[in-house]
């Protein structure tokens, strides 16, 4: 039965995804008012204005689009034009050095603050108010204070990616049971051995969620980051094809961003069943 | 005493087949004396310093056969220093950092930045430098302020600004070139091309790419001639130029007063019109500028010096319109403009279309001319007054001969083999209203509509 029913998932999926093409297809077909116009000076204008073709590209035309970059990815002619699987790692790179760093703060914090009544109460108005602040609020600050526009960058993937696990850490610590604690206590364990053997695979799933929270909050911001700041990475792409009105490219880039965000996700969500456990 | 090297105690004084006396032809002794620089502007050097000390040939002669060339320079080493002194007449020595990056907002009016790239000007003045793309004149202002970038692209005001610390904190900055004279234009919607009078301009929305830009202050220029106040009868918003056309097609701005290659691209996509080029209201006026910090220029000159060089001859070979199609074919490619050919060609040689169905030709529509003079920056500022953007007593000239390097300029252009021209300021006049770069104060108190006291 499960098995049937992913089957007709699937078709409904692919159905959606048919329709949504051809819709797609047919309102870009329709062709534009043309005005006649002098050859000499037809030449000098480009085909939106010429032959009335839609401003909009078209799913064949982002296909074509898609497949050059799939088969060049990692071209490099010169600084501010490289390839998409280039700009794509560039980001990769940055989320994932942010991140870290986020991971190496936020899980020794939320444990502090989860295990101890006196540092949640103390910490939390300052949990609260830094937590609903934009991260790109902080990139001109970032700019002005570090000097270096990729440290700014990995900077507010870190401040973006800190609160979630902070947050969940926190709440998966000082939710374990009390038994288990109690049962500890009665073994004698110490305060290190408890943490490390009790109170983490209990808050494990909790932590995790917060970390999958993260990895998504952090791949959605650096594009915006990298659209300011520009330079290198996928927002960078997007925003050069911007300047160039291409909406084509931006379209790819765009399902590009979605398929990695994706895997990420996914990546996160495996780690997710490793660690969960049944009551 | 006509003789080029006053250490051989052998030459000929008399003048021979060419003007050393030793070649059989000047061509011959031409080739021979093209050395390395260095070892040339030592040889000058050590020469000169042989001279001063003896003034006299046959004493200089004398002195060079007892002892022998190279003790008699060793011994004069030792009381006069002779590598320094090398060293400051060799304005043009090695840089001393090689490797820069020089950022660059991607529009026309950085040809020059750009194209010294692709076309090896940096390469032949000893540079290697990484021309960056960057998204908007406060990110360049910002990574040029926290020194990413070496030098930068900037609107002609933005030097200004960031000396006199409107809109950022105070830094000495300097502008020691212009990148483009002329070359924006007012671009409005198509479906107002039956509006061509400003005065039924009341009620439009428009875009200039920043505050402290020439765009701002000519758009102002422009509606003010015509009777509209900038900031009651219109609106102007600072939007980034590639987001002009889109705003445009989507019909959130009625118009733009943008830099090129938006005013054209606007036309190739068919939502705007050409409306007036800015040359046609004031004739050779700035628009773009290659900036440095002051502290680049003190602490690195030798850089700074070959940098604008490459800027220099780069600007001067982009002034000739023979060259022009070419300059758009090496700019168009996605690692700089990111732009159709056909649109840079139709800006860069003039000959364009103007979005009501008829070809335009006008070879100036764009322009090169990299002299940084005085008098352009005291127009600015009187409209920075004007505006009320600086308030108080404005030292015109004393602020635009600091950030306006006008006699550096001169200096390097003559030494790339260019003629600079001899004064540092010139009148013009806009919109046939002529402007004297003496009596700034008074020209600003000349206009009706103003919002300086």
């Amino acid at each position: 039965m499960p098995t049937r029913l992913g089957l007709r998932a699937a078709l409904v999926s692919l159905a959606l995804f048919g329709v949504l093409i051809g819709l797609w297809h047919v309102a870009t077909l329709g062709t534009g008012t043309v005005v006649k116009m002098d050859p000499a000076y037809a030449k000098l204008m480009g085909a939106t204005a010429t032959q009335g073709k839609s401003a909009m590209p078209g799913p064949a035309d982002v296909g074509a689009k898609i497949w050059q970059h799939l088969k060049d990815p990692f071209y490099d002619r010169g600084t501010n034009d490289k390839g998409i699987g280039i700009q794509l790692a560039y980001s990769i790179a940055r989320v994932a050095i942010g991140y870290l760093l986020a991971v190496a703060v936020a899980i020794p914090l939320g444990f502090l603050i989860g295990m101890s009544p006196l540092m949640s109460r103390a910490l939390d108005p300052f949990i609260q108010i830094m937590k609903p602040i934009s991260p790109l609020a902080w990139m001109p600050l970032a700019l002005y204070t570090i000097k270096d526009s990729g440290i700014s960058a990995v900077f507010v993937i870190f401040i973006c990616s800190l609160w979630p696990m902070l947050i969940n850490t926190a709440f998966g610590v000082s939710s374990v049971r009390r038994e288990w604690l109690n049962v500890a206590k009665t073994l004698e364990m110490g305060a290190a051995r408890t943490a490390w053997r009790v109170i983490l695979p209990a808050a494990a799933p909790t932590i995790l969620t917060g970390m999958r929270i993260s990895i998504g909050i952090a791949w959605l911001v650096i594009v915006a980051a990298e659209m300011l700041v520009g330079g290198t990475g996928i927002g960078y792409f997007v925003w050069n094809e911007w300047n160039n009105l291409s909406i084509t490219n931006v379209i790819t880039a765009i399902l590009f961003i979605g398929v990695v965000g994706m895997v990420l996700d996914q990546l996160m969500a495996r780690l997710q069943r490793l660690v969960s456990y049944a009551d | 005493m006509s003789f080029d090297d006053p250490l051989d105690a052998d030459r000929p004084l008399s003048r021979g087949g060419c003007s050393c006396g030793s070649h059989a032809s000047q061509t011959e002794h031409d080739a021979a004396i093209i050395g390395s620089v260095d070892a040339r502007l030592s040889r000058v050097v050590e020469a000169a310093v042989m001279r001063a000390l003896f003034p006299h040939d046959l004493a200089r002669r004398t002195f060079l056969r007892a002892v022998g060339t190279s003790t008699a320079l060793a011994a004069i080493s030792q009381f006069f220093p002779l590598g320094t002194a090398t060293e400051v007449f060799a304005q043009t020595a090695a840089p001393e950092k090689k490797s820069l990056k020089v950022g660059f907002i991607p529009i026309t009016c950085a040809t020059p930045i750009i194209m010294a790239h692709p076309m090896g000007f940096y390469t032949k003045h000893g540079l290697d430098v990484e021309v960056v793309k960057t998204a908007g004149w406060a990110v360049i202002r910002d990574k040029t302020l926290n020194k990413e970038y070496d030098a930068a692209h900037m609107l002609s005001p933005m030097p200004l600004a960031i000396t006199l610390g409107v809109g950022s904190n105070a830094i000495p900055y300097a502008a020691p070139a212009i990148e483009n004279i002329n070359g924006q234009a007012i671009t409005l919607a198509i479906k107002h091309k039956d509006k061509r009078d400003p005065k039924s301009w009341k009620g439009f929305k428009f875009a200039v790419p920043f505050d402290y830009s020439i765009h701002n202050y000519l758009l102002r220029y422009y509606v003010a001639e015509h009777g509209l106040d900038p900031d009651t009868d219109i609106q102007i918003r600072a939007v980034p130029p590639p987001e002009m056309v889109a705003n445009l097609r989507a019909d959130n701005i009625d118009g733009f007063l943008g830099p090129d290659p938006f005013n054209q691209r606007a036309v190739y996509d068919g939502v705007g019109f050409i409306h007036v080029l800015s040359k046609e209201l004031w004739e050779g006026h700035p628009c773009c500028v290659f900036a440095a910090s002051k502290e680049f220029i003190t602490t690195t000159p030798n850089t700074y010096a070959a940098l604008l060089k490459s800027i220099i001859d780069a600007t001067a070979f982009a002034a000739k319109s023979d060259n022009r199609k070419q300059i758009a074919a090496a700019i168009a490619p996605a690692n700089y403009l990111n732009q159709p050919e056909t649109v840079l060609e139709q800006i860069l040689t003039g000959t364009y279309a103007d979005g009501l169905g008829s070809v335009k030709t006008d070879a100036k529509r764009i322009d090169f001319d990299p002299f940084p003079y005085e008098s352009f920056a005291v127009w600015i500022l009187t409209q920075m007054k004007r505006w009320g953007q600086i308030k108080g007593d404005v030292d015109y000239a004393g602020v635009a001969k600091q950030v306006y390097l006008a006699t550096d300029t001169a200096r390097l252009m003559k030494e790339v083999g260019l003629t600079p021209p001899t004064a540092t300021s010139k009148t013009f006049s806009v919109m046939g209203k002529a402007f004297d770069p003496n009596k700034p104060e008074e020209y600003v108190k000349s206009f009706a509509i103003k919002r300086a006291a």
